[in-house]
């Protein structure tokens, strides 16, 4: 048997320092907290033993600033941790703004990743250290959990909604992959391993493997399969509105509110089209609900996203997919920016 | 001592035969009917646990099948939570001593009390069937769409059992409610009332007004379950998520329900074996209260990593903070009680320590899962396994333990062997450590709960865990076969062995049926021992 005896996990991502921190200083004052508890018990367990049978204690009144004291004392100190442990959260939940993306999609009992260039894997993700790598997950049976120790990030992946999540890695090596929810009878098979590689190495690495053309030329093929292009029309004439510079713009709904064209809302607006029905078109879309797979799905957000304003050229009218050449696909994992593309994708932040 | 004699009639002996038990309306026996039944329960509860800890061995899953260790640990959860420590300390030492101490013949529904204990066992009698035909593995949280979509087993029998053992714990809350405001002997004003009073009335407020939202979320999943209504499971439309704001909702206050009844127990035993009042009375009284109330507003801590907003976990951590600070006042209250008592270390003082050392580490780890940055973590992992072990079996049964000692002459008009008690107690203290402090390091290694096979890393932390557990196996049984002895040929107990000078130690041991030969008059607070001669009997 591994005999060895770990008292602490490697971190490998710029969010672990932080958290060790901050775990280290609740060591350290509840370690105190502890010991002065237990110093007094014992202290006046000794010097207050009973000495004879019909021993009684003395009564003692209670002091009102003690217990002011010993209230006010753990309360401030909550609030402190409480404040330090909510200002990590929140660079926790706020990806930076410039990402490269992966998709997870969680099933009983395997975790599946597509990156945008069209490379799958199955129970295993390729990331190069020193990017912020945002993952958006779906679920397609039960309630999943992506954690990775060594970054100290962890997010449920729950059926019917997205959910994101960010790290930055900064050693390369190989690291647990754990499904933290408890999803049925595999549930601790559900594992695998992330991948840290160097930034030549990932690119070596994406070069391997896109045998099906980038994920947005997949939703492509997959939008033209299910005739989604007969209403959804470049030009903005047909039965439902065009999707040309949809992605991260403002919607206006017949009901008359605004929302904002996310991955949630194209998700909904394919497989629940009733729901918010766009300002001057008639709610006459069929659901998609049950024709495409979450890994469909998100295939279809990717060419949703990839049809920007034409000066950008129009991947729309491009070549049918699978007939890109392969080369061009390993350098396609955009930054995602809604400014300006600024960075060279395979350039090392440190 | 030797011309200590029982009493020739009492409560266990005023009637005999089968039918003078299961017809009885006397709280005491019915408080003895709940320690049979919730005995039991425990064994069984514990027999899983043991199965879990002997998997838990050897990295790879090769003792028991993945479907089998999955149903090991739901059964595991449901019976120690829905059949032993939910009932534990209420239905037990709250029906036999709640009248005693608030000085009255019996609770103010009797008769209620023992449809509690039917309906008690009919629930528990669902959830045996689902043990028997073939178990459930959904985890004791039920969570959808898992419970509701995917779990192929006897979910909808559990649920139905646990939906039924929830009105039990209504029924015996509302007891004691109107017990405690109407039936308090003269003199006996809230101020004066023995603190596990308190606890008990706290206690009872979150079981009649938290179980009926578990209810409510068990009807629902069943509802889903069986005919596809569409509330958690997003395929007909629910959302997941809801479940478990409902769950939580009712099972964050049901730790306090499990851990508040031995805070009361606790302040008992510090009270007694330090011959001394409490510390700040009104403030131990009234943080059982605060508890009640602050531990409604922090369920959504259970759910950090769920897809819940950043403003909704800053709030739900921030209230999380804030119900951590009523348990750190009674922890200083216990303690600077101790100053200037008459301490012994008899069996049940053993406990009370342990559990204040216990539970001050279970609180203390439960600030790590407050702070949002490290929860996010820790979360789901065997940190969390720790955290709620040290609240309910170092805090919760710990108290129990506590109880049953220190109740036990009382009950039963006999002691055990109090040598062999305090062996059992150190013994228990020591294999609950060892089995569970590992696990806090386990989960910030990043081993996931409710994991059948895990990465080799974890087996030296496992293996240490496993040996407690069988430690602490012992420690268990070692009790059982004491106080079962002594139950024959146990010392006669005397009314009063302990020296205290609390009401239920002035009647005879065992009590009459009727629990005072006249009605005591109430002349002073609680725990003065300022003339004890004068009040000892």
């Amino acid at each position: 048997m591994n005999w060895s005896l770990p008292l602490f996990p490697t971190g490998a991502s710029t969010m672990a320092g932080k958290v060790d921190l901050l775990y280290f200083v609740l060591i350290a004052v509840s370690g105190l907290a502890v010991a002065v508890i237990s110093l007094l018990i014992i202290a006046f367990g000794v010097r207050y033993r009973r000495r004879a049978p019909d021993q009684v204690g003395a009564p003692v009144i209670p002091s009102l600033a003690l217990e002011i004291g010993w209230t006010a004392v753990p309360l401030v100190v909550g609030l402190v941790l409480f404040a330090w442990g909510a200002n990590v959260y929140f660079a926790q939940a706020r990806p930076p703004v410039e990402t490269l993306d992966v998709y997870v999609v969680g099933k009983q009992w395997m975790w599946k990743f597509q990156h945008p260039g069209g490379q799958r894997e199955i129970n295993e993700l390729h990331v190069p250290v020193g990017r912020a790598v945002r993952l958006t997950a779906a679920s397609e049976d039960v309630i999943h959990s992506f954690f990775v120790p060594a970054f100290r990030v962890k997010a449920d992946v729950i059926p019917g909604r997205y959910t994101t999540l960010w790290f930055n890695a900064t050693k390369p090596g190989e690291y647990h992959l754990f499904c933290a929810e408890y999803c049925g009878t595999q549930h601790s098979g559900m594992i695998g391993k992330v991948v840290v590689m160097e930034p030549n190495a990932y690119q070596a690495w994406l070069g391997g493997g896109a045998a099906e053309g980038s994920m947005a030329s997949q939703g492509q093929k997959i939008f033209q399969d299910l005739a989604c292009h007969t209403c959804h029309l470049d030009s903005g004439q047909g039965r439902g509105p065009t999707l040309v510079g949809l992605y991260g713009s403002q919607v206006g709904l017949a009901s008359g509110q605004v929302v904002t064209a996310d991955d949630a809302y194209i998700r909904e607006s394919v497989l629940s089209p009733a729901a918010k029905v766009v300002a001057g078109f008639q709610p006459v879309m069929p659901t998609f609900q049950g024709l495409v797979s979450e890994e469909q799905l998100l295939a279809l957000i990717e060419y949703v996203k990839s049809l920007q304003a034409k000066p950008q050229g129009t991947p729309a009218t491009q070549a049918p997919a699978g007939q890109q050449p392969a080369a061009a696909t390993p350098a396609a994992p955009q930054p995602r920016a809604p400014g300006p593309a600024g960075r060279n994708p395979g350039g090392d932040r440190n | 001592m030797d011309s200590l004699t029982l009493p020739r009639t009492h409560y266990a002996n005023a009637e005999y035969g089968l039918r003078s038990w299961l017809l009885t309306t006397d709280h005491k026996r019915i408080a003895l009917l709940f320690l049979g039944s919730i005995s039991a329960f425990f064994l069984i509860g514990g027999l899983f646990a043991m199965l879990i800890r002997l998997e838990l061995l050897t990295p790879p899953g090769d003792m028991v099948g993945a479907d089998t260790y999955n149903k090991l640990f739901t059964m595991h959860g449901i019976v120690m939570i829905f059949m032993f420590l939910i009932p534990s300390i209420p239905a037990v030492f709250g029906n036999f001593f709640v009248p005693i101490m608030v000085g009255a013949k019996d609770l103010a529904f009797p008769r209620l009390n023992l449809l509690s204990w039917y309906i008690f066992m009919i629930g528990g009698l669902f959830t045996l069937a689902a043990i028997a035909l073939g178990g459930v593995d959904t985890g004791w949280t039920f969570y959808t769409p898992f419970s509701t979509h995917a779990s192929q087993s006897n979910v909808m029998v559990a649920a139905v059992g646990v939906f039924i053992m929830g009105f039990s714990s209504i029924l015996t809350g509302l007891n004691f409610i109107v017990t405690i405001h109407t039936m308090r002997a003269p003199g006996l004003t809230w101020f004066r009332l023995p603190l596990f009073i308190w606890a008990m009335y706290a206690t009872s407020l979150i079981n009649v007004l938290g179980t009926p939202v578990l209810a409510i979320s068990l009807v629902a999943v069943a509802l889903e379950r069986a005919l596809h209504i569409g509330i958690f499971d997003p395929a007909y439309g629910g959302d997941p998520v809801l479940f478990q704001h409902l769950f939580w909702f009712y099972s964050h206050p049901a730790v306090y329900i499990m851990v508040l009844p031995s805070m009361g127990v606790v302040s008992e035993l510090v009270a007694t074996f330090s011959r001394k009042n409490i510390f700040g009375y009104t403030f131990v009284a009234f943080s059982s209260l605060a508890i009640a109330v602050f531990g409604f507003l922090v369920w959504g801590h259970h759910m950090f990593v769920a897809g819940m907003s950043v403003y909704g976990a800053m709030i739900f951590s921030i209230l999380s903070f804030m119900v951590a600070v009523p348990s750190a006042v009674k922890v200083f209250n216990w303690t600077a009680t101790l100053y200037k008592g008459s301490i012994s270390y008899e069996t049940p003082m053993l406990y009370a320590l342990g559990f204040i050392g216990l539970f001050a580490v279970g609180g203390l780890t439960g600030l790590f899962l407050a702070t949002l940055a490290v929860d996010v973590h820790v979360h789901d992992t065997y940190f969390v396994v720790a955290h709620f072990h040290y609240i309910m079996v170092g805090g919760a049964l710990m108290g129990y333990l506590g109880a049953l000692h220190y109740w036990w002459p009382k009950m039963t008009g006999r002691m055990y062997p109090d040598l062999i008690g305090r062996i059992a107690a150190v013994t228990v203290f020591i294999g609950f450590n060892l089995t569970f402090f590992p696990q806090f390091v386990l989960g910030y290694l990043g081993m996931p709960r409710r994991y059948h096979a895990y990465a080799e890393e974890f087996q030296a932390l496992n293996v240490l865990s496993t040996a407690g557990a069988s430690i602490l196996a012992v420690g268990f049984l070692i009790p059982a076969f004491y106080l079962l002895w002594s139950l024959k040929y146990g010392k006669v107990a005397g009314a009063n062995p302990w020296g205290s000078v609390s009401l239920e130690w002035t009647t005879p041991s065992p009590p009459p049926t009727f629990n005072f030969d006249e009605t005591p008059v109430i002349a002073g607070p609680a725990y003065d021992y300022r003339e004890p001669e004068a009040k000892r009997a």
